[in-house]
């Protein structure tokens, strides 16, 4: 049950920003500064998302050659950047971690 | 332009969105059953939030045993980016009743805005589909919905039939990099996102995965800086390579 109200909670808050602006136009401006601030959202949040599952893949802090999360990561980044399509990323990103979890 | 005409127009513009938004919703069903959450909830949320990158950090604080005041400000956070989507689309439906703003807003995802604002910017506000201009993203909307419904169910059934060693969860973050390195266009995007995955990283041992949260404050003050500093030295515009 408690499962579900979180869910709902979610949905509210969700909807909420979705309809905000659509229910207050005209009669309240949004302020530049938080137009910026918006704006820098998703690299924010998502980044904060991504680094940790790089670079703490067993809950600790790994930088060498062992992490295998780490060295698929940054060949995924590499394929983003140079493609920006999303299913080629998640394909070579999946692709190269089970070969090098095959080799490990 | 008809209203049937409107309709199908949005539903057609939809089309090739929808093939990429099929994969992302089967492996958020996957993840979602995989973390433990239960058939119904996993595609409850898919039904009652309609967010995908939402759901799947969601399911992600879910299988860690997250406080629930933590989940849900965590998916304000990251639908945070639909104010600016709200404000985008209102001067279109500023004509509208009540009950055709609360249907079309709970529709207004990343996909079905990304359909409707080409179209009305296209249009122009006085354009001759003026009155039927609602019905566009009716079709784009709905369209997006049932794919994403039928999607996540069917990640939902294959999940319980994936074994862990495919690693299937590693798909959280390749998707995250895949929406996110094509943004990063400019020095303050790209100051966002490096100060926020450091400080995630640093931080990822405080309680209740807090570190999320503050990650995404700093890493949008740091943005924000950075934005400033730019148009100080008088490069308002500046562009990273």
């Amino acid at each position: 049950m408690s499962t579900w109200l979180i869910v709902l909670a979610m949905g509210i808050v969700t909807y909420l920003t979705r309809l905000s602006l659509i229910a207050l136009f005209g009669r309240i401006e949004v302020p530049s500064l938080v137009q910026r601030s918006l704006r820098l959202v998703p690299a924010a949040v998502l980044s904060a998302i991504i680094f940790p599952e790089l670079l703490r893949p067993g809950g600790t802090l790994d930088l060498s050659f062992a992490n295998v999360r780490l060295l698929a990561g940054l060949l995924a980044v590499l394929v983003a950047w140079r493609t920006k399509r999303v299913s080629l990323t998640i394909g070579v990103g999946m692709v190269a971690l089970w070969i090098l979890l095959g080799l490990s | 332009m008809t209203s049937r005409s409107a309709f199908i127009e949005g539903v057609r513009a939809e089309l090739p969105i929808l093939v990429g938004v099929i994969p992302f919703g089967m492996i958020y069903g996957v993840l979602a059953v995989s973390a433990g959450l239960p058939v119904s909830v996993a595609q409850g949320m898919s039904v009652v939030v309609f967010a995908g990158s939402a759901q799947f950090v969601a399911a992600q604080l879910f299988r860690s045993a997250t406080p629930a005041v933590v989940i849900v400000i965590t998916t304000f956070i990251v639908n945070l980016r639909h104010l600016l989507y709200s404000a985008s689309l209102a001067p279109y439906l500023k004509h509208l009743d009540w009950t055709w703003k609360a249907l079309l807003a709970y529709l207004l995802t990343d996909e079905a805005y990304a359909v409707a604002i080409i179209h009305y910017h296209r249009t122009g506000i006085e354009s001759a589909d003026w009155p039927h201009r609602h019905l566009y993203f009716l079709g784009a909307g709905l369209a997006l919905w049932l794919t994403w419904q039928a999607s996540t169910a069917s990640g939902i059934l294959l999940g319980a039939q994936i074994p862990a060693g495919w690693a299937l969860d590693f798909t959280l973050a390749l998707t995250f990099i895949a929406l996110v390195v094509p943004t990063l266009r400019d020095w303050p995007s790209v100051a966002a996102s490096l100060s926020a995955g450091v400080v995630a990283v640093a931080a990822a041992n405080l309680p209740y995965r807090l570190g999320l949260i503050a990650a995404a404050i700093i890493g949008i003050g740091v943005g924000l800086l950075t934005e400033s500093r730019q148009s100080a030295v008088g490069r308002p515009e500046g562009k990273a390579p």
